[in-house]
């Protein structure tokens, strides 16, 4: 049993995440008066990617090649441990949220050294960059997720979702508005959107995540590309599913984890737009004013713990 | 055959350092043999001792407390009792295993003294300052602790200034006996008030079993001003911020060997010392002083790493890393204190477990990483991060060794690091329904902050890492670096292995705490930390967090095959070319075009400013445009806060007042008996 919701869940990060980031590319084109990519346009790009030939940096280690494995895996395990369609994540039992905030940081530890490996300056710009915003991003997004824990009484991310499903779980509870839009914002950081680094620009001096990944090309690519978006997908699944538990199948029938499958796919559909009209609407920040927005997401988080003090 | 018990096993190890001491300074002018039977010796010494921690804590209750005399006594009230208790088997357990590993270790990075320095003091003073460590956690009473820990200091300092040409290393040298003789000088204070408290004058009312549980018999003041003096004596050999100063400059200094050892046990024994006084002597604590160590656990974490990442000298570095890990440690004992002040004994436990376990997780891969960067040295002669580069291709297994220690320190998982400070999240997400009062909100904004420390220490160790063995060598010397001697792989690997079973396995390990939280908390090991049949370490809840590093571990191999069948589906027919790296059209790339450690932390330098308070000067020269300049000086400065803000204005005050006492000393004998006068007098008066 548990190795099937693994295979599913396995199946269902792999396919979906592509969907997800296409859909955004998309509609922020539409948004732009642009005709933009087509949706399924990611799809055929990890396709020609992964049957392209490879070219090395000459500097590279060991290091180099084992990056791409690293962060594919260590960002699907972290899949594994998100419930996605089903309340209980195939592997909850693993890990719960602390282990999946760090499987995620270790593949960004891999990241970045394999960014700084080929000697070249913009990768090593673009891991020093990377590393700062993650290393201000952290707190906030632990202390969202704290407040959550807290009130849930576990850091299972399936017993926080049982308990946001459970009767005593309000919706506008201020403490959870708040935590919602510190992680918002944590989630525009840590997948590299606007206005925290543009996935669109290959403009040498202003991009994080593209200036790591510059020396890497074919199959290497392909799975880090990957890898970024599943890692988008699950911490949009962890943004929609803890704070909107809303037709998440708890019984494991092909029925009710068809229509969850549904839910699911709506309420990531609708963080995609939210996400689509950030990026339309705002510039990309100076490199030094990104500390201010994730200030910003801290002390919201900040004060939803506080209100979890107060109103409980 | 019957096992020796532990007690003899500690025996063995003691007599086994004492012999090495001597027997390395009978050899002083062949260094082959001081160095063979030195750290022979230590060996031996530490494998013993390995046995008898291992022991002490697996035999339970009925054998823990094993005692013995160590000298039959000469002076009346000093007794030379040694005894290898729950807590002093642990700490035994640590320094043992890392001497085992070090001992190794020095076989090699010795040899690199042949000829310019004498080995055999090194070797002497080494198994001295062991000795005197695995006494200082094994002395059962306050005479016998206060000379052993004392013992400690100066071999210590012996050791950190046993390159005494450079003047770095005198520096620091004696700005480590001054500030360690203040944490001493506070200990006696300390110890004089729990044995007043204890009221007796037998030569057993200074013991430690007549200590137990004191501080409930004392009175408010009393027993606050003594957690004062201890935390801030077992504070300032801790390093605890802003006690701390001392540490970045001494451990760097020292021989590599002996920095492992100073930052991976010496200030364990602060960490001893303080879980010694306030669990076992201070009785159930008022919850100020709680709060009063996670919150200087939490500014030391925080600062230490801060101070860490603006570091480009790999061994001060690391130093500045042991700060924030004795800041997560106290995290985890403060949280305990707290829930020992509510009554909830089994949190207490788990807290309790959290700060311990990253005792023994820090003191293996900080000596880890410290014999990597020991072995860098070796090879390159420069503690300097900007010389390096490359070091992976020439130093292959000293890289892979450092990298696992990079690992474990940053807190990722599989790693042990990232278990023990699951664990201290454990404790302080817990922590939040344990009391009703404002003061809760502590537990979450603390793991917040443990949550800081954890990502700016990846980004310190990807700099660390990726700069000293990644990319093109940026020196001559890092172009011709040669891999490690054997026996310091040897080492190194040993504490590697130790920091991947450590992390895969932590619910084996973990039932070797349950003999020292009966004794600390009165509890057994908290229920549910270990299900599945060990494979899966929980918290203290049923329905709690739960996480298994050896099932993510194997799920991941498991999900290999992924990543390969997308290859042999869609790349079949692929080439892999090796090219030069993209160098923007220019004729290829030189290693002064590399990042470098400075530019890697300069965004955390500019968030932080107001902390750092960074100065840079820029000078140019240049014929026509600024843009084109001929020569070129560029010079960054950070302030360390605390040496510029506190020590040196005290530093200042202190002479000045030294100079106005100048005057008394006039050097005339009259005057000299006059003051002896009036102080007896003023004694006399007093005592009547």
């Amino acid at each position: 049993m548990t190795v099937v919701s693994i295979i599913l869940q396995l199946l269902l990060l792999l396919a979906l995440s592509p969907l997800v980031s296409g859909c955004i590319r998309n509609w922020k084109a539409k948004l732009q008066n642009r005709r933009g990519p087509r949706v399924w346009q990611p799809y055929l790009d990890l396709a020609k990617f992964l049957s392209k030939d490879m070219v090395i940096s000459e500097h590279a280690s060991w290091v180099f090649r084992a990056m791409p494995y690293v962060l594919f895996i260590s960002t699907l395990l972290a899949g594994l441990m998100m419930p996605l369609v089903s309340a209980a994540a195939p592997v909850s039992l693993f890990g719960g949220a602390l282990a999946f905030v760090g499987l995620l940081a270790l593949g960004r530890f891999f990241l970045a050294l394999g960014g700084l490996d080929p000697a070249s300056a913009f990768g090593g710009m673009g891991s020093s960059r990377e590393m700062t915003i993650a290393a201000i991003a952290e707190p906030a997004l632990m202390l969202a997720i704290f407040t959550v824990a807290i009130t849930a009484g576990s850091t299972n991310l399936t017993q926080m979702l049982v308990a946001a499903q459970g009767p005593t779980w309000k919706l506008l509870n201020p403490a959870h508005v708040l935590a919602f839009a510190a992680l918002f914002i944590v989630l525009l950081a840590e997948t590299g959107r606007i206005p925290v680094d543009n996935p669109a620009t290959h403009l040498e001096l202003t991009m994080i995540h593209e200036a790591m990944i510059l020396e890497y090309s074919g199959r290497y690519l392909a799975l880090i590309e990957w890898s970024a978006a599943i890692k988008q997908l699950v911490l949009m699944a962890l943004l929609v599913n803890i704070f909107f538990p809303i037709g998440i199948a708890t019984a494991m029938t092909p029925s009710a984890l068809g229509l969850s499958l549904l839910w699911f796919v709506a309420k990531l559909l609708a963080v995609a737009g939210a996400v689509v009209l950030v990026e339309t609407t705002n510039a990309k920040l100076r490199l030094f004013r990104v500390p201010d927005l994730l200030s910003a997401a801290f002390i919201l988080a900040t004060l939803a713990l506080l209100s979890t003090f107060l109103f409980q | 055959m019957e096992l020796p018990s532990s007690a003899q096993l500690l025996q063995f190890a003691l007599c086994a350092y004492a012999f090495g001491a001597v027997a390395s300074l009978l050899a002083l002018r062949h260094e082959r043999a001081a160095n063979a039977f030195g750290f022979g010796a230590t060996t031996l010494a530490s494998l013993c001792g390995v046995g008898a921690g291992l022991l002490g804590l697996a035999g339970g209750p009925a054998k823990a407390g094993a005692s013995f005399e160590l000298w039959p006594s000469l002076v009346p009230y000093l007794r030379l009792t040694v005894t290898l208790d729950a807590l002093g088997s642990y700490f035994v357990l640590i320094v043992s295993l890392l001497a085992l590993a070090l001992s190794f270790y020095s076989f090699g990075y010795a040899r690199g003294f042949y000829g310019r320095k004498n080995v055999g003091v090194l070797a002497a003073f080494y198994n001295a300052l062991l000795l005197a460590t695995t006494l200082v956690f094994t002395a059962s009473n306050a005479f016998f602790f206060l000379i052993a820990w004392e013992v400690m200091a100066l071999t210590a300092y012996c050791l950190v200034s046993f390159e005494h040409e450079k003047t770095e290393a005198r520096n620091a040298g004696v700005l480590y006996f001054v500030m360690s003789h203040i944490g001493s000088g506070c200990l006696i204070l300390g110890f004089l008030l729990l044995f007043q408290a204890a009221g007796s004058v037998t030569s057993d009312g200074y013991g430690f079993q007549t200590f137990h549980a004191l501080g409930d018999r004392m009175s408010p003041g009393r027993r606050d001003a003594a957690f004062l003096l201890f935390l801030f004596g077992f504070g300032t050999k801790a390093g605890i911020v802003p006690l701390h100063i001392w540490l970045p400059e001494a451990h760097p200094v020292a021989p590599s060997n002996v920095s492992a050892l100073l930052s991976g046990v010496l200030i364990k024994a602060g960490i001893y010392g303080l879980t010694r006084v306030l669990f076992d002597f201070l009785g159930t604590p008022p919850n100020w002083w709680g709060v009063t160590v996670l919150t200087v656990g939490t500014v030391s974490a925080v600062l230490g790493v801060l101070y860490a990442l603006m570091q480009h000298d790999l061994k001060r570095l690391l130093a500045y890393h042991s700060i924030e890990n004795i800041g997560i440690i106290l995290m985890g004992l403060g949280a305990a204190l707290m829930f020992l002040h509510t009554n909830h004994p089994v949190l207490a436990s788990l807290a309790l477990i959290a700060g311990l376990y990253h005792t023994i997780n820090h003191a293996i891969f900080k000596a880890l990483l410290f014999m990597g960067a020991g072995a860098v040295l070796h090879s390159t002669h420069t503690r300097d991060m900007e010389q390096m580069g490359g070091l992976i291709k020439r130093m292959p297994k000293t890289a892979v060794c450092f990298l696992i220690g990079a690992v474990a320190i940053s807190a990722l998982p599989p790693l042990n690091g990232f278990v023990s400070e699951w664990l201290t999240y454990q404790a302080l997400l817990q922590g939040f329904g344990t009391t009703g009062s404002l003061v809760r909100l502590m537990f979450p904004l603390g793991g917040a902050m443990l949550a800081l420390t954890g990502a700016l220490a990846a980004a310190c160790f990807v700099k660390a890492f990726g700069i000293t063995f990644l990319a093109q060598p940026r020196s001559e010397q890092a172009a011709q670096a040669h891999e490690a001697a054997p026996t310091m792989v040897l080492g190194m690997g040993l504490l590697a292995a130790a920091c991947v079973f450590l992390g895969l396995f932590p619910t084996a390990f973990l039932t070797l705490f349950d003999p020292i939280t009966r004794q600390l908390t009165g509890q057994p090991l908290p229920a549910f930390l270990s299900r599945a049949g060990g494979l899966v370490l929980g918290n203290t809840q049923e329905l709690g967090g739960t996480v298994s590093t050896l099932g993510m571990l194997l799920l991941g191999i498991c999900l290999l095959p992924i990543p390969l069948v997308l290859w042999l589906f869609f790349g079949r027919g692929t080439r892999t070319w090796i090219g030069p790296t993209w160098d923007c059209g220019l004729r290829g790339l030189t290693p002064a075009m590399e990042y470098t450690a400075t530019g890697f932390s300069k965004p955390i330098r500019m968030i932080f400013k107001a902390l750092f308070r960074p100065r840079r000067e820029v000078q140019r020269e240049y014929d026509y445009s600024p843009y084109f300049a001929k020569t070129l000086r560029f010079e960054s400065h950070i302030e360390e806060a605390f040496v510029t803000r506190i020590y040196r204005p005290l530093n200042r005050a202190i002479l000045r007042l030294s100079r106005r006492m100048r005057a008394l000393q006039a050097g005339s004998i009259q005057a000299y008996l006059i003051y002896i006068f009036i102080t007896l007098l003023l004694l006399l008066i007093f005592a009547l």
